[in-house]
C-alpha cells in the first residue's frame, strides 16, 4: 500500500469549537497523480490541505503523507512535500534570486545546489531578465509561476497547490499546467485545489468536497457519466448545489 | 545550522533595503539621546527668588549676596514685609522666599546659632525638592550653624527631600542620564524590531510558508533573533561613541564588560519581543504589548524615579524587569569603573531570565496549530 499511496487519509477530522470544517474524509492519492481537489469556498479544501501538509492538527481520523503519520511525524512529511498557497507567499521585498536562496537553505540545499537551482529555475521561467528585481514588482502570473517552482525547489515527492491559478491569466495558467505535468511526469505527485472546472479536466483524478465531506471522487470521465453532465462544470453544479 | 545563516542574510537583506526603516533604527535613537540627555534634568536653574530682610545687618545682607551669586538663584524682589512676599508667591513671581528673621546677625555672632524661614512654591514636588537642596547648600555654605525652617503653606504637597540630590552634587547630571537613556533607547528599538518581526510575516503569509519547511524551532528562532542582537550591540557602539564625544561621559569600568553585559540582556529583550511577536496575530496587537511593557519597564527602572523611593511591592516587582539591571550596571562600569566582581548577581540573574526567555520564544512558536 505504502508503495502505491503517496496520501492515504481515513476518517480525517478537524472541528474549530461546534464548527466541523473537515467532516470524516477518507481517500487515496496515487504516487505520480495529478489529484484535483474540488469544492466551494468554505467546503473545507484548504483547512483539509493544511491538515496534510502538517501545519494543522486533525481533530481526529488517520491520514498518511509520502508514508510519515500527520499526527506524529509532520516534520517528517515537510521534508518532502512541497506547498504553495492560496495567497502569495514569498517575500515581496527580496529578488527573485534571493527567494530562491533563501527557501534553498531553508529546505538544507548545499550551496551548490541552490545556484544550480537558481540558474536552472530562472531559465526555465524566463525570468532572466528579472532575476535582480524585486519579486513585489512581478507581475502576479510570474508570481505564481516562481512560488510553484519554489515549492518544487527540494525535490518533494508531492506537492499541494491551494489555487495556483486564482487571478491569473489564460495563457499564464496554460504554463502552469505545462509546469503541472512536467513535474507528474517526472514522477512529482501533485494534490491540486482549483476552482476553475476546464482544469479539473486535466486531473487524473479528482474529489469533490461539499460542506467538510467528499461528495464525490473519480476520475473526470467516469464523473461526467455517473452525473450525466457534459463538463465538470455541469458536475460540480449538481454536487455543490445539493 | 546552515539554515541559521540563511535567515540572518535574509533579515539583514531585508532591514538594508527597507530605505523607510534604517533611519528609524540608527537615525531617530541617536536623535533621542540627545535630546533626552539635554532636556531630561534635574537640574533648575534661574528660580525666581525673593526675599524679606528683618535684619538689614553685615549678615543678612552677605546670605542675600550668595543667593545671587549662584547661578542657580536669580534674585529678583526685595519684599519689606512677609505678606508682600506670601502675595507674590501666590502670584506666582517668585518660587523661593527667604525670610531673615530680626536679631539674625546678632543671634549668629553671640549664640552661634540662627534659624531662617524658607518658603517653596510646592507645585511641582521634585522642583520644590531640588531647590530645598540648593537652598540648605547655600546657606550651610554661608554658615554652619545656620539652620534652615522651611515653612510649608498650607494646603500645598509636603516637601520631601530627594536622593538625586546625590548625583546633583558632582552638578553634571548628563553623566548620569546619557548611560540610562541609552539603556532606554537599545530596549527600545530591539524590542520593537523583534516584536514586530514574526507577526509580520505571520500577516503577509510567509510564516505558512516556512511552516511548512523542515526548519527547525531553535533554529528559527536563532536566526530571527540574531539581526537584532547585531543591531543593538551597533546602537551600543554608536550611543557610546555619542556619549563619549558630545557629553564626555567617563568610561571608568572596563568597556569589555560593559559588552559583555550587555550581549547578554539584549537576548532577554529579544526573546520577549519574539515571544510577543509569537504570542500575537497582527503587528497592532504586538506594538501595544511591547509598548505596554516598554514603559512599565522604564518609569520602574530607576533611571527617572529611584527604586529606594518605592513602595515595597513595587521594588520586589523590579527585580524582574531586565532595563533596572542594565541601568545599575551600565551605571556602575561606566560611572563607578565597578568591575566583573561587582556586577556578577545582576549579571547572573539577567543571564537566567535570558534563558527562560528565549525557551519561552521558541516554545510558543507553533509550527503546528
Amino acid at each position: 500500500m505504502k508503495n502505491e499511496n503517496a496520501i492515504t487519509v481515513s476518517e480525517l477530522t478537524k472541528t474549530f469549537g461546534t464548527f466541523t470544517a473537515v467532516n470524516a474524509i477518507s481517500f487515496e492519492v496515487k504516487k505520480g497523480e495529478i489529484f484535483g481537489f474540488l469544492g466551494a469556498n468554505g467546503a473545507g479544501k484548504t483547512t483539509a490541505m493544511k491538515m496534510l501538509i502538517g501545519i494543522l492538527k486533525p481533530s481526529s481520523g488517520q491520514a498518511t503523507v509520502a508514508g510519515f503519520d500527520v499526527h506524529t511525524e509532520s516534520e517528517a512529511i515537510k521534508r518532502n512535500i512541497g506547498y504553495m498557497s492560496q495567497k502569495f507567499a514569498l517575500y515581496d521585498d527580496l529578488t527573485v534570486r534571493e527567494n530562491i536562496t533563501f527557501f534553498g537553505g531553508i529546505y538544507g540545499l548545499s550551496r551548490k545546489r541552490i545556484q544550480e537551482k537558481s540558474k536552472q529555475l530562472i531559465e526555465d521561467l524566463g525570468l532572466g531578465a528579472v532575476g535582480k528585481s524585486l519579486v513585489g514588482s512581478l507581475p502576479l502570473g510570474w508570481k505564481q509561476k516562481l512560488a510553484f517552482s519554489v515549492a518544487m525547489l527540494h525535490d518533494p515527492q508531492i506537492v499541494f497547490l491551494d489555487e495556483p491559478t486564482g487571478g491569473v491569466d489564460p495563457i499564464t495558467r496554460r504554463q502552469f499546467w505545462e509546469m503541472i505535468y512536467k513535474a507528474a511526469h517526472a514522477g512529482t505527485t501533485l494534490f491540486v485545489t482549483t476552482h476553475y472546472m476546464d482544469e479539473a479536466e486535466y486531473c487524473n483524478r479528482v474529489s469533490i468536497m461539499v460542506n467538510g465531506k467528499i461528495e464525490a471522487l473519480d476520475t473526470p470521465k467516469n464523473l461526467k457519466q455517473h452525473f450525466e453532465a457534459a463538463t465538470m462544470n455541469d458536475v460540480f453544479l449538481k454536487l455543490a448545489r445539493g | 545550522m546552515r539554515v541559521i545563516f540563511y535567515i540572518i542574510s535574509k533579515e539583514f537583506r531585508q532591514i538594508f533595503r527597507n530605505k523607510g526603516m534604517l533611519p528609524i533604527i540608527f537615525v531617530l535613537p541617536l536623535l533621542q539621546l540627545v535630546i533626552l540627555s539635554n532636556a531630561a534634568t534635574y537640574e533648575i536653574k534661574n528660580i525666581a527668588f525673593g526675599y524679606v530682610d528683618h535684619d538689614r545687618t553685615t549678615a543678612s545682607r552677605g546670605l542675600v549676596e550668595r543667593f545671587s551669586a549662584s547661578p542657580y538663584f536669580e534674585v529678583l524682589f526685595a519684599f519689606p514685609n512677609a505678606a508682600q512676599g506670601n502675595t507674590a508667591m501666590l502670584q506666582g513671581e517668585v518660587d523661593v522666599l527667604l525670610e531673615i528673621p530680626d536679631g539674625f546677625e546678632k543671634e549668629l555672632t553671640m549664640r552661634r546659632q540662627g534659624s531662617l524661614g524658607v518658603g517653596i512654591n510646592a507645585i511641582d514636588g521634585a522642583a520644590a525638592g531640588v531647590e530645598s537642596v540648593y537652598i540648605n547648600q547655600i546657606v550651610q555654605a554661608y554658615n554652619k550653624d545656620l539652620a534652615v525652617e522651611v515653612r510649608v503653606p498650607p494646603g500645598t504637597a509636603r516637601i520631601e527631600n530627594i536622593p538625586l540630590f546625590w548625583y546633583n552634587q558632582t552638578l553634571n547630571y548628563k553623566t548620569f542620564m546619557v548611560p540610562g537613556i541609552l539603556v532606554l533607547l537599545v530596549t527600545m528599538i530591539t524590542l520593537f524590531l523583534s516584536g514586530m518581526n514574526i507577526v509580520r510575516e505571520k500577516e503577509i503569509g510567509t510564516l505558512e510558508q516556512i511552516n511548512v519547511t523542515p526548519i527547525r524551532k531553535i533554529h528559527f528562532i536563532i536566526g530571527k533573533l540574531l539581526p537584532f542582537w547585531i543591531i543593538g550591540m551597533g546602537l551600543l557602539t554608536i550611543g557610546l561613541i555619542l556619549a563619549r564625544l558630545i557629553f564626555n561621559v567617563p568610561m571608568l569600568g572596563s568597556l569589555l564588560l560593559l559588552y559583555g553585559y550587555t550581549s547578554i540582556y539584549l537576548l532577554v529583550i529579544l526573546g520577549m519581543g519574539l515571544f510577543i511577536s509569537n504570542f500575537t496575530d497582527t503587528q497592532q496587537q504586538a506594538m501595544f504589548i511591547a509598548w505596554f511593557f516598554v514603559v512599565i519597564f522604564i518609569l520602574m527602572s530607576g533611571l527617572f524615579t529611584p527604586i529606594e523611593s518605592m513602595p515595597e511591592w513595587a521594588r520586589v516587582l523590579t527585580e524582574l524587569n531586565p532595563v533596572k539591571y542594565f541601568v545599575e550596571i551600565m551605571r556602575m562600569v561606566m560611572l563607578k569603573g565597578s568591575d566583573f566582581s561587582d556586577v556578577l548577581l545582576p549579571m547572573l540573574k539577567t543571564f537566567l531570565y535570558a534563558v527562560l526567555m528565549n525557551v519561552m520564544a521558541v516554545w510558543s512558536y507553533r509550527k503546528t496549530t
